[in-house]
């Protein structure tokens, strides 16, 4: 159906058109008692520590809709390169996106240039991005050829460069606990420990965060993603799938009846390969 | 790419106007294709990054070209811009899709993937405009 109001193609990228929309419709339903869904925030505890081979990364794996929790095994940690995993906390889409976006940049680069990304490019790139439409934090950790580094990236763009690191609605628990036992050149048993020790106590509390605990550790060999690294105690008995496994039902009788079959006609068609 | 920034080079950016009245032929409000016009519509952007976004692309392009003037000299910038119009200039009619490559080329667009790739591809755009009318409105006609 062409319409003769359309003047020019539409330019690609962010369209505002619905935006006075809701507003409109947000004003309107409060005052009928009834309430816009809310976009599910992953208010999180994430953390983060350089120790001697690597770098740490620990997340909790609750998202949560209001007041609601809407996903009790929500993947934080994403990946962006084989050598550089990063944490997100905020609106999930947008670290989801943020995070996508990041890592298809990087690895058209690593195409080019034959090269793994650097940390610093991946923060450069993210920064560029998040000043420009803001949306996410994130705490990205990698090791380059420069070493191990962790950095940590605000919702508007701002970027600092930390031994350790904790962000998120249960960061200062967290922190707490990191400032108090981190020593530089960590073991790296001691150091997952100590990620764990964290990102558990912003768990207990703050009402956000919750769940199980992911652990991301980076090394110059590679990279071990334990998801889950500890599962917490209340986890629901209710199963996903409620099929009977086979010998549920016991059989009584048992009677097989071969089918006789002729071969009336045969036609062999010829398939056209070239 | 983005430039970061030489300070110096500010006062070359697109200053950001408000929204403004959709001026139609004769420098009125085109009343019959764009709606009756309303004060609060022009005057406030809906959403913060709406003023911002509009022209982002403008002012990345005016703050580096500032910087390539200030760096190499005047031919530089000169002659990117005489290739940015030549390859502007390969399209198709205005109601078909054109691949801008030689333009995302030159500009650097072919190496990185932004929201301008993902978000409302106007390949995928829900609504068709009139061909009479679309090539007319860019040939000045309308």
């Amino acid at each position: 159906m062409a319409l003769s109001n359309v003047l020019q193609i539409p330019t690609s990228g962010f369209n505002f058109e619905n935006v006075a929309i809701n507003v409109a419709l947000e004003s309107l339903l409060e005052g009928g008692h009834t309430k816009t869904p809310k976009p599910m925030k992953t208010g999180t505890t994430i953390a983060g520590l350089v120790c001697k081979e690597g770098v740490v990364l620990g997340a909790d794996t609750r998202a949560t809709s209001g007041e609601v929790v809407a996903d009790k095994m929500c993947a934080k940690i994403h990946y962006i390169s084989p050598n550089i995993y990063c944490c997100g906390a905020g609106t999930a889409a947008d670290t989801e996106k943020t995070t996508d976006l990041l890592s298809s940049n990087l690895t058209i680069f690593s195409m080019n240039s034959g090269r793994n990304p650097r940390v610093v490019m991946a923060v450069n790139i993210l920064q560029d991005m998040l000043f420009r439409c803001t949306g996410a934090s994130l705490i990205l950790g990698g090791v380059d050829c420069n070493g191990n580094h962790l950095y940590t990236v605000g919702p508007y763009g701002s970027i600092d460069n930390v031994p350790y690191l904790a962000m998120g609605s249960g960061d200062l628990a967290a922190l707490g606990i990191l400032e108090d036992r981190f020593k530089p050149n960590m073991e790296m048993e001691e150091a997952k420990e100590l990620v764990r020790d964290a990102i558990h106590s912003g768990i207990m509390s703050d009402l956000d965060s919750g769940n199980n605990i992911d652990i991301c550790v980076i090394t110059k060999q590679g990279v071990d993603y334990i998801r889950p690294y500890q599962e917490s105690e209340y986890k629901d008995k209710r199963q996903k799938r409620y099929k009977y496994g086979p010998g549920t039902t016991s059989i009584l009788t048992e009677k097989i009846v071969p089918l006789d079959l002729e071969v009336v006609q045969e036609t062999v068609q010829r398939m056209d390969t070239a | 790419m983005n430039t970061r920034g030489l300070r110096s080079q500010l006062k070359d950016s697109v200053p950001v106007t408000g929204m403004g009245p959709q001026v139609g032929a004769y420098g009125v409000q085109d009343t019959l294709r764009s709606g009756f016009s309303s004060v609060k519509n022009e005057l406030l952007p809906s959403h913060v990054l709406e003023l911002s976004e509009k022209n982002f692309q403008l002012n990345q392009d005016k703050m580096n070209f500032s910087t390539l003037r200030n760096i190499q000299g005047l031919h530089a910038p000169l002659k990117l811009q005489m290739e940015y119009r030549a390859a502007r200039q390969i399209q198709r009619l205005p109601f078909l899709q054109s691949s801008h490559l030689a333009l995302d080329t030159l500009k650097g667009n072919d190496e990185s993937i932004s929201f301008e790739d993902i978000l409302n591809d106007p390949a995928q755009s829900e609504m068709m405009g009139e061909p009479h009318i679309m090539v007319e409105y860019k040939l000045g006609m309308m």
